[in-house]
C-alpha cells in the first residue's frame, strides 16, 4: 500500500494550477475573468498559489453590467487589493453609450447578452490572448464538452463541431493572429468541490451567499431582489424573506433561494440536499433549451 | 431523494476515480450513466422533470434515463454524440469523472482521448450478443491507452431470463480474447441498466452471482498504484521569480511532478545539461513540504544556481529517462488530414516542444482484431499505427507502459495549430 495519496480536492487543486501555469506558460498577454462570484473567487485564490511567492502575473478583467450587487462589487475592490492582482473593469454601460450594443426592452432588461459586446471590446482593446473563465462542465449541457483550452476564432466564437482533441495533459494553445483562447481551469469541479474547496482553504466569499433578510418579489418562481432595474407588473409585490444567493449574477436574473444558512458547513448541507440544479435559479438560462450553447458559440464566457 | 445523511467531512478524505465508458448507440451506455446518475442521487429535481417530461413526449412508458445525458442540440438534430462528454457524480467515497464517449469506429478519436485520463475502462456487452467486434475494439483501446482497471458489464441480463450460462459463457468468451492484452485487472458484473439490476442495488434476480455492483466496484477499486511512484520525473513548467523586496534572489521552478517522490535534500540532475543540484525546498502559499509525488502541482528552488528553463527536466541522479531523438511510438490520427510520411509537425511532450519528422510507418493496426497491417501503411482519422519519428531538438522521456506522462505526446499540425495525433511512446 501506498502512502502517497491526494484527495479529490487536491487533485482537482493540482490540475487547476498545472493549467494556470501552462496559460502563464504559452501566452503573451492572458487575463482572468473575474464577476465576483464564487468560482471566479476560487479561481484567484488558485493564481495566488500557482505563481506564490511572485503576485499574479495577469490582470483580472471584470465586465461590469451595471447590474451587479454592491456587495459584490465591494467584494471584488477589496479582494484585488488584497492578493495586490492588477483589475480591469470595463462597462456595458459603456458599450451602449458607443451603439455597440443596445439594451433589452421589457420589465427585466437582462444585460446578459450585452456582456458578450463588451468582453470581446475589452479583449480587443487589450489584446489579451487568453482568457480564464470560471466555468465547469457540471453546470450545464453545452459546457459538459467544453474543452480546459477552448479555442476561439477572431469572432471570438465557439465552434462546437471543430474542437481540439485534448488528450492526457498536454494543452495545445497554438493559434492565428487574431484568435484567442478561453481556459477553464475548474473544468472538472462540481458546485459541491468549490463550497468545499473554499471551506477547506477557508477563501473569504462576498456577505450576500450567506443568509440576510431582503426584499424580493417572486416572478414565475423566481425570486429577485428588490433593485432599480426591476419593474413590478400586474399584481407583484416586493416582501421581504430571509433568503441567500447560491449563485451570483445580474441582479435581473439571479433568483435567490429562502434559506438559513449561516455558514459555509450549513452551506455545504444546503447543497447536498439541494433538489434543483444550481442555474436552475437563473433566468438567462431558462429562456431556451439551448440558451447557452448559442450564448457560447457568440463569445459567452 | 433525501441527500441530508452526509457526512460533512467526507470530502477531506475522498479520492477521485476518473472512468470512461464507450458503447454504441444500442447497448445501453447512455442508460447505464443515467441510471448511475439517478441511483447516485446526482439528479436533480429539474433535471429529472425535464426528462420525464421529454419521455413522455416521445410515448415512453418509463423515464428514459438515457436522455439525462442529451447533449448539444447540434448533436440531437444529427442525432449522434460528436464528441467526449465529461459527467460527474460523488459517493461518501469517491468522486468520479466520466469521460462519456461514442463508440462507434468512426470514433476512435474520442474513445482514446477519453481514454488518456482513465484510471478504468467501463465496457458494455449486450448479454443477448455476447463479445462482438466493438467490444474487442474498446478493450484494445483501453488496452493501448493502459487502462489500468476494466469493468466488464454484460447488461440487458433481463432480457436472458438472468441467465447464469449466458454470463459465464460472455466471461469465458472475453478472458479468451483479453489474454492478449495488457490489462491486469478485470471484473465481471452482470447487470439491467434499464430495470438497474447490479447496478447501485444488488439484484435478487442473480443470486447465483455474489460479486460486487457496479457502484461497490468502482467506489473500491484500488488506484494507489495507478500512478509511477517509482522514477523521480519533474518536468519544468514555469520559472517563478518574484523580483520583490521580500523574495528578492528566490528562483523557483514549478511543475507537476510526472512520477516518483521528491524530497528537500535530494540530489537531482538537470536535463539536458547534467548538471547535478539538491532539492532547497519544495515551496507552496501555505508552507514548505516535506515532499512531492504524483500529480502534486508544485514550485521547487535549488541549492545551486543553475541555468534552467521550461522544458528541462529534474530527475534522479540513479534513475534517468532515456534522452533521444529517434523515437518510435504507437499513434492515433485525429484528424481528416491524412499524415503525411515525411511530413513535418510541432510535438509537445511534457512541457517541452519541438518539431518532428515522420520518418517510417512500420504499420498499422487492425483495431478490432489487434493484427499488423503492412500492405496499407496510409494513416488517416481513427487509424492506429507504429511509427517513428526523428525530434529537432532531445526528449527525456519512458515509455507510455511505465509512465503515461512521459511517454505521451501529441503532433500539432504547423499550418492549422490543430492537434492531429496521440503518441503513446513504446
Amino acid at each position: 500500500m501506498s502512502n502517497y495519496h491526494l484527495t479529490h480536492l487536491k487533485q482537482l487543486e493540482a490540475e487547476a494550477i498545472f493549467v494556470m501555469r501552462e496559460v502563464a506558460a504559452q501566452f503573451e498577454r492572458p487575463a482572468l475573468l473575474f464577476s465576483g462570484g464564487k468560482d471566479s473567487i476560487v479561481m484567484v485564490h488558485l493564481a495566488q498559489k500557482a505563481f506564490w511567492p511572485a503576485k499574479i502575473p495577469f490582470p483580472l478583467l471584470h465586465v461590469d453590467t451595471g447590474h451587479n450587487f454592491v456587495e459584490t462589487l465591494d467584494f471584488r475592490d477589496e479582494m484585488a487589493q488584497r492578493v495586490g492582482a492588477n483589475i480591469i473593469v470595463r462597462y456595458v454601460q459603456d458599450s451602449i453609450n458607443k451603439g455597440t450594443a443596445v439594451e433589452e426592452k421589457g420589465p427585466n432588461p437582462s444585460r446578459n447578452m450585452l456582456q458578450t459586446v463588451t468582453l470581446l471590446e475589452a479583449i480587443e482593446e487589450f489584446k489579451f490572448d487568453a482568457c480564464f473563465g470560471g466555468g465547469r462542465r457540471d453546470e450545464e449541457k453545452a459546457r459538459a464538452k467544453e474543452r480546459f483550452f477552448s479555442h476561439r476564432d477572431e469572432f471570438g466564437q465557439w465552434d462546437p463541431k471543430n474542437q481540439r482533441p485534448e488528450l492526457w495533459n498536454l494543452f495545445n494553445g497554438k493559434k492565428q493572429v487574431g484568435e484567442h483562447f478561453r481556459v477553464f481551469p475548474i473544468s472538472n469541479w462540481t458546485e459541491m468541490d468549490v463550497w468545499q474547496y473554499i471551506a477547506l482553504e477557508n477563501i473569504p466569499i462576498p456577505s450576500i451567499y450567506f443568509t440576510h433578510q431582503r426584499e424580493v418579489v417572486d416572478r414565475r418562481g423566481t425570486l429577485l431582489a428588490k433593485s432599480d432595474f426591476i419593474t413590478l407588473m400586474g399584481e407583484e409585490k416586493y416582501e421581504t424573506k430571509t433568503i441567500r444567493f447560491r449563485t451570483i449574477g445580474d441582479m435581473t436574473c439571479t433568483g435567490a433561494v429562502e434559506s438559513a444558512a449561516n455558514s459555509l458547513d450549513e452551506i455545504i448541507r444546503e447543497v447536498a440536499s439541494a433538489r434543483q440544479t444550481e442555474r436552475g435559479t437563473r433566468a438567462d438560462d431558462k429562456r431556451s433549451d439551448a440558451a447557452m450553447e448559442d450564448r457560447k458559440k457568440q463569445g459567452y464566457f | 431523494m433525501d441527500k441530508n445523511t452526509v457526512d460533512l467531512d467526507n470530502y477531506l478524505s475522498m479520492d477521485l476515480l476518473r472512468f470512461t465508458t464507450a458503447g454504441s448507440v444500442d447497448d445501453g451506455k447512455s442508460t447505464l450513466i443515467g441510471r448511475l446518475l439517478y441511483d447516485s442521487k446526482s439528479i436533480f429535481e429539474d433535471q429529472l422533470e425535464a426528462i420525464e417530461e421529454a419521455s413522455h413526449r416521445k410515448g415512453k412508458e418509463y423515464v428514459d434515463l438515457s436522455l439525462l445525458t442529451d447533449g448539444l442540440r447540434a448533436e440531437r438534430e444529427q442525432g449522434i454524440t460528436i464528441d467526449v462528454a465529461y459527467r460527474y457524480f460523488a459517493t461518501p467515497k469517491r468522486k468520479f469523472i466520466i469521460a462519456d464517449t461514442p463508440g462507434h469506429i468512426q470514433y476512435t478519436r474520442n474513445m482514446v482521448t477519453g481514454a488518456s485520463t482513465a484510471n478504468l475502462a467501463i465496457i458494455l456487452i449486450d448479454a443477448r450478443n455476447g463479445v462482438i467486434e466493438q467490444t474487442c475494439r474498446h478493450s484494445i483501446i483501453a488496452s493501448l491507452l493502459q487502462i489500468k482497471h476494466v469493468v466488464v458489464c454484460v447488461n440487458k441480463m433481463d432480457l436472458v431470463n438472468f441467465s447464469q450460462q449466458v454470463f459465464e459463457d460472455i466471461k469465458a468468451e472475453y478472458l479468451a480474447f483479453a489474454k492478449n492484452l495488457s490489462v491486469k485487472d478485470i471484473h465481471f458484473l452482470p447487470i439491467s441498466a434499464l430495470m438497474g439490476d447490479n447496478v447501485v442495488d444488488r439484484s435478487i434476480n442473480t443470486p447465483w452471482y455474489s460479486g460486487k455492483t457496479l457502484m461497490e466496484t468502482l467506489e473500491t477499486v484500488n488506484i494507489d498504484q495507478d500512478y509511477n511512484f517509482t522514477d523521480g520525473r519533474f518536468p519544468v513548467q514555469y520559472v517563478i521569480r518574484p523580483h520583490s523586496e521580500q523574495y528578492h534572489d528566490f528562483r523557483g521552478y514549478a511543475g507537476r511532478v510526472e512520477g516518483g517522490v521528491f524530497k528537500p535534500g535530494d540530489e537531482v540532475v538537470v536535463l539536458p545539461s547534467g548538471l547535478k543540484t539538491k532539492i532547497a525546498a519544495i515551496e507552496s502559499m501555505n508552507g514548505k513540504m516535506e515532499e512531492a509525488f504524483p500529480p502534486m502541482s508544485v514550485t521547487m528552488t535549488l541549492e545551486n544556481d543553475i541555468d534552467i528553463s521550461r522544458g528541462d527536466m529534474l530527475v534522479k541522479a540513479d534513475n534517468q529517462p532515456k534522452v533521444g531523438q529517434e523515437i518510435e511510438l504507437m499513434i492515433c490520427w485525429l484528424n481528416e488530414k491524412k499524415m503525411v510520411p515525411g511530413g513535418k509537425y510541432v510535438i509537445k511532450h511534457t512541457t517541452k516542444e519541438a518539431r518532428c519528422i515522420v520518418k517510417e510507418v512500420k504499420y498499422k493496426v487492425n483495431i478490432s482484431n489487434l493484427e499488423e497491417i503492412h500492405d496499407n501503411k496510409e494513416i488517416g482519422l481513427n487509424d492506429i499505427g507504429r511509427v517513428l519519428i526523428k525530434t529537432t531538438a532531445p526528449l527525456f522521456y519512458d515509455s507510455y507502459s511505465v509512465n503515461r506522462s512521459t511517454g505521451s505526446l501529441i503532433l500539432v499540425d504547423e499550418f492549422t495549430n490543430e492537434t492531429v495525433g496521440a503518441g503513446m511512446i513504446i
